[in-house]
């Protein structure tokens, strides 16, 4: 009985942290001054955002009652989930403003976060490569698990930070829990991972 | 001898130039005593139409951009001058013909021109301005809100003859 409560307060707090910044960021008042092209372009990252938290989550096991086996499978899907995400989101921006895409791609914006936000786009772009050619790559397992942990960190904090920086439709406190949680989550993996091998 | 006046407001001006002058202002010493010309920023020109008309006000109005235009060297106010403004507003997005308009500076090289609101966009809230009539060297400037909140905006320009 105890675990099965612990088990659905787990799936209400993880559906609350991941929602909230998505309900809270839809009665921005900055959306009343855009078209929705660019609405869809700034859900599309909190979208991502959400599946930055779901996917150490599932990697990890950390979700109750999922097999390993589906758990890897969720993550495999949400990951491509999640480049497309950010694919539409750079995407649809680029129709809002190109010069302004432009300049972030060439790494002359002057806005700090859209580096950070750039970095971080390139990491899980790189992440769907290795996946999409994971057989032909040829990788020892050990390395290829590294190197997609590497490239999992670099996406986390770059969108962290570029989440944390923007003056956007994200409301404030929705956006920090969200963060906290994604960093959380992606800490913990590494720790676990990090005993694995001791 | 050239008499140098020290007023409140020439003090005034020249630290608001050095601070539109950015950082080169410190870094070369050596020519302090002319005033450096303003350096285009980054992303500046995003979204510039060229030739918006001088209006009295782009559309509803409610926010102010402001500032001072002044030639490179002895920091002389220049009259007259056209400076082009434009920004995503509560009205309009940067790219809209209706978003930009023009003014031109007082006997001070002042000037002002009310516009709507600035929103957020890209995220942050900023303003674009552009000097290019042609007899100083274009400056396009992107100036950047302390605060979203904020109902007025400052950008001075420093122009250099060609």
């Amino acid at each position: 009985m105890q675990s099965k409560t612990r088990t659905k307060l787990i799936w209400i707090a993880f559906f609350v942290v991941i929602t909230a910044p998505i309900i809270a960021a839809a009665f921005s008042p900055l959306l009343a001054w855009r078209d929705s092209i660019y609405i869809i372009a700034g859900f599309a990252g909190i979208f991502a955002m959400a599946l930055l938290l779901t996917q150490p989550l599932l990697i990890g096991g950390y979700l109750p009652s999922i097999s390993a086996r589906k758990n890897r499978q969720f993550h495999k899907w949400f990951g491509a989930l999640l480049v497309t995400m950010v694919f539409i989101h750079v995407l649809f921006l680029w129709f809002t403003s190109p010069p302004d895409v432009i300049d972030v791609l060439l790494f002359r914006s002057p806005t700090p976060f859209s580096l950070w936000g750039v970095i971080a786009m390139w990491a899980v772009f790189l992440m769907g490569l290795m996946v999409a050619f994971r057989k032909r790559l040829r990788m020892p397992l050990r390395l290829w698990q590294r190197t997609h942990l590497a490239l999992a960190i670099v996406t986390v904090i770059g969108s962290v930070v570029h989440a944390y920086l923007i003056e956007g439709t994200m409301e404030m406190l929705t956006k920090i829990i969200i963060s906290l949680s994604v960093l959380a989550a992606t800490a913990k993996v590494i720790a676990d991972r990090v005993q694995q091998k001791g | 001898m050239p008499k140098i006046s020290l007023t409140r407001r020439s003090l005034l001006a020249a630290s608001g130039a050095v601070a539109a002058s950015g950082l080169s202002g410190f870094t070369v010493p050596a020519r302090a005593a002319g005033l450096e010309p303003t350096k285009s920023m980054r992303g500046g020109a995003n979204n510039y139409l060229s030739g918006a008309p001088i209006v009295d006000r782009i559309g509803g109005g409610g926010f102010w951009m402001s500032g001072t235009v002044r030639r490179a060297g002895d920091g002389a106010p220049l009259a007259g001058q056209r400076i082009q403004i434009w920004a995503h507003t509560t009205e309009g997005y940067e790219s809209d013909w209706e978003s930009h308009g023009a003014t031109l500076t007082d006997e001070n090289g002042v000037y002002r021109l009310e516009m709507p609101q600035i929103v957020p966009a890209f995220g942050q809230a900023h303003g674009h301005l552009a000097y290019d009539s042609g007899d100083f060297e274009t400056v396009f400037l992107r100036p950047v809100m302390k605060s979203s909140k904020d109902t007025s905006l400052e950008a001075n320009f420093v122009l250099k003859p060609v």
